[in-house]
């Protein structure tokens, strides 16, 4: 009861203090967090990235080996995205199976990598029908202070520009490093009030009754949305958030994304 | 068998001979089932939805329950027979995420706070499929809330807007979806137009989207009469003949 009623009088003060005009951190009401990005941090990794945007931080990695591809996909690769909210990473988070939290975290990771086309499944094939690369990307949440979608997808698309082909491993030949084609960003906003904002630290998106991530790409189109939360969305309040989501997307990319050829 | 480009729009009008901003036909049966509080059979096309409602109900076990308000809990299923290769029966990781935003869907409409300390248990079941399939179990389980007599703001409708051979068009069938380029399911409250679940994966532009996210709220109010009508007959009729 007693964590409830904190909760309660944790909401109550951010809502107040969004409604005049302020965030509990002092940010503007479209800034992001600063957000950092290491690549390469797991030899053993495939591809590897650490992403932290504020205190919130997730270490992706990228996995390949070689597997059967489906039967209605014979000369195309797999790409396969999992999440695993380890008690670590929160209090909140518990052990056990996956849950709707961190299947929704790792599908819509998927969605924009898979929307945007960014891996060439079919570069990853190796012999039709028989071998293709299988992608791993696994989310790894180490500290979750709000916001871990975008933290994930920017540690997946990092990761995949890093990416080698363990062809070696493996006694196989071709291309070494994996062709990245487009470097899709997520971008989470929420609603308070009247108020839209951009990267939600936890108290915020505690306090958010609807959350909006728009996934877009270098070209300014989308590759995926995913709405959530218990609240409805206007429609012009959804073409505001997709149009800052685009224009924020192009900002992390700049940042930190861009001085890998894409 | 190897994915092959097919025309999906042929002189204007789609394979199965509809406009871009037709929906398919729709059949609703209102309190099918009889155990269940509230139920609702939905054809969309071919899909096949059919929605259980329980509650309010005791919620179990004790500790998930909440103090201030109803939970509401929403499953949807997939039988295995419903779709051309058979799907193993169970929860899967994307039953498990089509489940948390149909949930999402429905929420905002329920008036939990009546009944704290209660289970609100929504099943959905699609004994066939063809795209669109949790359009379809929205737009079932709403109505099987409102014939279990939970007090909801509204109804929720449910619609996917899609992209093939390039053009936005409405409600795709599962040769669109698995051949085109987007898909978006969105479900709204069509009384105040706020929208509830909003999904999209493929590839839109921004007009595209726009565009996209207009021609299903149109689409929404179309099939909110729908279930009103349904509703509305189902029980005047009832009370017609003097049942309650």
């Amino acid at each position: 009861m007693g964590i409830e009623v904190m909760a309660d009088i944790r909401k109550d003060y951010v809502y107040d203090l969004i409604e005049s005009g302020k965030r509990v951190d002092g940010r503007g009401f479209r800034d992001y967090r600063e957000i950092s990005v290491e690549r390469d941090i797991i030899n053993k990794a495939e591809g590897s990235a650490l992403v932290k945007i504020g205190d919130t931080a997730v270490l992706v990695g990228v996995k390949l080996e070689p597997g059967t591809p489906f039967s209605d996909a014979p000369n195309k690769g797999i790409l396969m995205t999992n999440a695993e909210l380890r008690p670590g990473a929160s209090p909140d988070f518990e052990l056990g199976p996956p849950n709707e939290n961190s299947v929704e975290l790792a599908r819509v990771v998927d969605r924009g990598i898979r929307g945007s086309e960014a891996i060439d499944l079919e570069k990853l094939c190796i012999e039709e029908g028989e071998k293709v690369w299988m992608t791993f990307i696994d989310i790894h949440p180490l500290d979750n202070d709000g916001n871990l979608v975008d933290a994930a997808a920017l540690g997946a698309i990092a990761s995949l520009l890093n990416t080698r082909i363990p062809n070696d491993r493996y006694e196989l030949t071709g291309e070494d490093t994996l062709s990245i084609r487009d470097t899709p960003v997520a971008v989470t906003m929420i609603k308070i009030g009247e108020n839209i904002l951009v990267d939600p630290n936890l108290y915020e998106a505690n306090a958010a009754t609807s959350k909006l991530t728009v996934i877009s790409n270098a070209d300014g189109t989308i590759s995926g949305i995913q709405k959530s939360g218990t609240d409805g969305l206007k429609e012009e309040e959804i073409a505001e958030m997709v149009e800052l989501g685009i224009e924020k997307a192009g900002e992390i990319r700049k940042k930190y994304l861009g001085d890998i050829e894409a | 068998m190897k994915e092959e480009k097919i025309e999906l729009i042929k002189d204007g009008k789609r394979l199965d001979g509809r406009g871009f901003e037709d929906l398919r036909p729709i059949k609703i049966e209102v309190g099918v089932l009889k155990r269940a509080d509230g139920s609702c059979y939905f054809e969309l096309g071919n899909n096949k939805a059919l929605a259980a409602v329980y509650g309010p109900r005791e919620k179990h076990p004790r500790h998930l329950q909440d103090a201030k308000t109803a939970v509401v809990t929403y499953r949807y299923n997939m039988a295995p027979f419903s779709v051309d290769d058979r799907k193993r029966p169970g929860p899967d990781r994307r039953s498990v995420e089509v489940s948390k935003v149909s949930r999402e869907a429905l929420d905002p409409v329920i008036l939990k706070e009546y009944y704290p300390k209660t289970a609100i248990d929504v099943y959905v079941e699609l004994l066939q499929s063809d795209a669109g399939t949790r359009t379809a179990g929205i737009n079932a389980a709403s109505i099987a809330l409102a014939a279990a007599g939970i007090p909801m703001r509204d109804l929720v409708s449910s619609v996917a807007v899609g992209k093939i051979d390039g053009e936005v068009v409405l409600d795709l069938n599962a040769v669109e979806d698995n051949h085109g380029e987007a898909d978006m399911p969105v479900a709204m409250v069509a009384r105040t137009d706020a929208i509830t679940m909003l999904q999209m994966d493929g590839r839109f532009t921004k007009d595209e989207f726009e565009r996209g996210l207009k021609l299903a709220t149109k689409a929404c109010h179309e099939i909110y009469e729908l279930q009103r009508t349904a509703l509305i007959e189902k029980y005047s009729e009832s009370v017609g003949k003097g049942e309650e």
